[in-house]
């Protein structure tokens, strides 16, 4: 998508033409069939994308009884907030919510720093391996996830060197996400074209590697970190399968990891009012960083296996 | 993006420059920079990749220490019955994921890439469901798929005289069900993709079709198809290693039932690691998933030469 962006840098929305030219949109019929495939689509958008969601919205706040005998129906017996607060307290969501947020934080955490560091040394410091390093990460990109999944496993049942037992623990997940090429080569594309002017500049003037890295090359990557900390945060709201894995512990688990299980002992109302707090922190983040996610899924799927 | 795009021609200055750059080449500086990175490839990707080939050719349980066995687990993983059906399921759930999934994005795309005011409104909505964690919609869609005449979408069919459907309870329309589900939850990152395709074909393309008095759907069949083919066999070979290694959906939605009509290979070595009796089939898991990784390295090679004109362009 870089190369796609690159190509016409300035445009204009307004300006540029699609498929259907000026002249055919003066036409009145050529017109009237856009709005009407148009609108179409929209209704489309709304009932079949957007459709699930408001159902789940609604049978959050709908007794469960009236879930059950009308599904569609609005509101036959009025609302019930209280299926909200339920779910967030006796059902411990508030619990699960903060071991979620705990994870998706020391992911981010890792998979910043990690790729960060990473970028640096191997597009600004470059030392005489770092070919080799490069293409060491890169090779991780052709191998599926499916391959790590069990050695991965063994490996955080006892971590080799300092044989340690990170089952339970949340550097199990932390670290393994820190090893994520796609970041780190993001990354160092990103270093690879800031202007070497100025670390020469800023070496002349005395500045060391930490320095340097600290005061000019982090905050000149304002925009690529944005873009990797969004995608390292919903990748890892997203996750169930390595910690369902690593956190055996119900009381540590994350949300994902949860719900599953409380479905067969939990009020339906309760478990969908459940269903939709865990969803409010990622359709949120995604309203507000919106142009984040929609140039860089664009990004991402270019980039990612 | 657009800083990326500015910077630019000061890349390619920097280049001529970088071989007079000297920072501490190789010193206890650049050293520390590289250590997080060469600890965590090392321990968890570099480490495990190499253990996976090991343990494929060794018997390992966590009690005992692990014996060389030579190819047995690949034998024991290719007389497995289950293999057949995992094999055929896969391929099965890969053919409906492309029926179902693969042209409407590219319709949604092309209309979307016409509407002059509220694009964003149509992006967001197109992208929304694909933020939804993925355990959320399962679990949400395993309750609409309830197969009573008062499951949701029964009922809905129950309106206009069809139904009620069994849904996940039957073999023959258990896998149509998932697909449907992972469809919804997915089609939105691929019409993102498109619509950034569809915004980079060069106007004169359409300028020149005009002059040739061409009509819309001409254009689209003879300039925005074309224009599009790079991008969609991308598209295609991603949905295809993806649709190879689905496992979430199978997993909470049946658990490969009923009568394993759901079974597929991540599932399948998820079973021999993971729900097995008698310990873990470590061995078999990881002979499975080595030939599943170089079946894909096949369609992973193929991508990366397709998107590398992408990638290094920048």
């Amino acid at each position: 998508m870089i190369g796609l962006a690159r190509r016409r840098p300035a445009r204009n929305e307004a300006l540029e033409r699609g498929i259907v030219s000026a002249a055919e949109r003066r036409d009145r019929r050529t017109r009237l069939t856009l709005r009407v495939v148009q609108a179409a689509t929209l209704i489309f958008l709304l009932v079949v994308g957007l459709g699930p969601i408001l159902w789940m919205l609604k049978a959050s706040v709908t007794p469960t009884q009236d879930t059950l005998r009308a599904p569609m129906a609005l509101w036959p017996h009025g609302i019930d907030l209280g299926q909200l607060a339920t779910a967030w307290s006796r059902t411990h969501i508030d619990r699960y919510l903060v071991n979620t947020v705990i994870i998706a934080i020391g992911s981010w955490a890792a998979q910043l720093v990690i790729a960060t560091t990473a970028g640096y040394a191997l597009s600004v410091l470059r030392p005489r391996l770092a070919g080799l390093v490069t293409g060491l990460v890169i090779a991780t990109l052709f191998v599926p996830p499916i391959v790590l999944l069990v050695p991965l496993y063994l490996t955080i049942v006892d971590v080799p060197l300092v044989h340690a037992r990170l089952i339970d623990n949340y550097w199990a997940i932390w670290l393994p996400a820190g090893a994520s090429a796609v970041n780190v080569l993001l990354i160092k594309r990103f270093f690879d074209n800031l202007p070497r002017e100025i670390f020469e500049a800023a070496r002349v003037d005395g500045a060391g590697p930490f320095r340097l890295f600290w005061s000019i090359v982090l905050p000149m990557s304002r925009p690529i970190l944005g873009v990797v900390s969004v995608f390292a945060v919903i990748a890892t709201w997203k996750d169930y399968l390595w910690p369902l894995l690593v956190i055996r512990n119900p009381n540590l688990q994350p949300l994902s990891v949860r719900l599953p299980t409380l479905q067969p002992t939990t009020d339906l109302g309760v478990f969908i009012a459940a269903l939709t707090l865990s969803s409010v922190f990622p359709i949120v983040l995604f309203l507000i960083f919106q142009r984040l996610f929609l140039r860089g899924a664009g990004l991402g799927g270019a980039i990612k296996g | 993006m657009s800083s990326m795009a500015e910077s630019v021609p000061l890349a390619q200055r920097a280049r001529s420059r970088r071989a007079r750059l000297h920072l501490t080449r190789d010193g206890l500086g650049t050293f520390v920079f590289l250590v997080p990175l060469l600890a965590v490839f090392g321990l968890f990707a570099w480490f495990p990749i190499l253990r996976a080939v090991v343990m494929s050719v060794q018997e390992t349980n966590l009690v005992s220490p692990p014996t060389f066995v030579g190819l047995d687990n690949f034998a024991r993983v290719l007389a497995d019955p289950q293999l057949e059906i995992a094999v055929r399921n896969t391929l099965w759930f890969t053919f409906l994921a492309l029926v179902f999934g693969y042209p409407v994005p590219i319709v949604l795309a092309v209309v979307m890439s016409e509407v002059r005011k509220g694009r964003g409104l149509f992006s967001a909505l197109a992208y929304l469901p694909v933020v939804v964690p993925p355990v959320v919609s399962v679990l949400l869609w395993r309750f609409f798929y309830d197969a009573s005449t008062h499951g949701v979408f029964n009922s809905l069919l129950g309106t206009v005289g069809l139904g009620p459907l069994p849904w996940l309870q039957d073999p023959g329309t258990a896998m149509p069900s998932i697909v449907l589900e992972s469809t919804w939850a997915n089609a939105g990152a691929t019409v993102i993709i498109y619509l950034a395709a569809l915004v980079a074909v060069p106007p004169e393309l359409y300028d020149a079709a005009d002059v040739d008095g061409a009509s819309i759907w001409q254009k689209i069949r003879h300039v925005t198809l074309p224009q599009l083919r790079g991008v969609l066999l991308v598209t295609l070979i991603l949905q295809l290693i993806a649709t190879a290694q689905v496992f979430t959906e199978p997993l909470l939605f049946t658990s490969g039932g009923p009568n394993n009509a759901t079974l597929t290979l991540l599932l399948l070595i998820y079973r021999y690691a993971f729900q097995n009796s008698l310990g873990g089939e470590y061995g078999m898991a990881a002979a499975l998933s080595l030939m599943l990784a170089a079946f894909l390295a096949v369609f992973t090679a193929i991508y990366y030469r397709l998107t590398r004109g992408w990638s290094t362009s920048s």
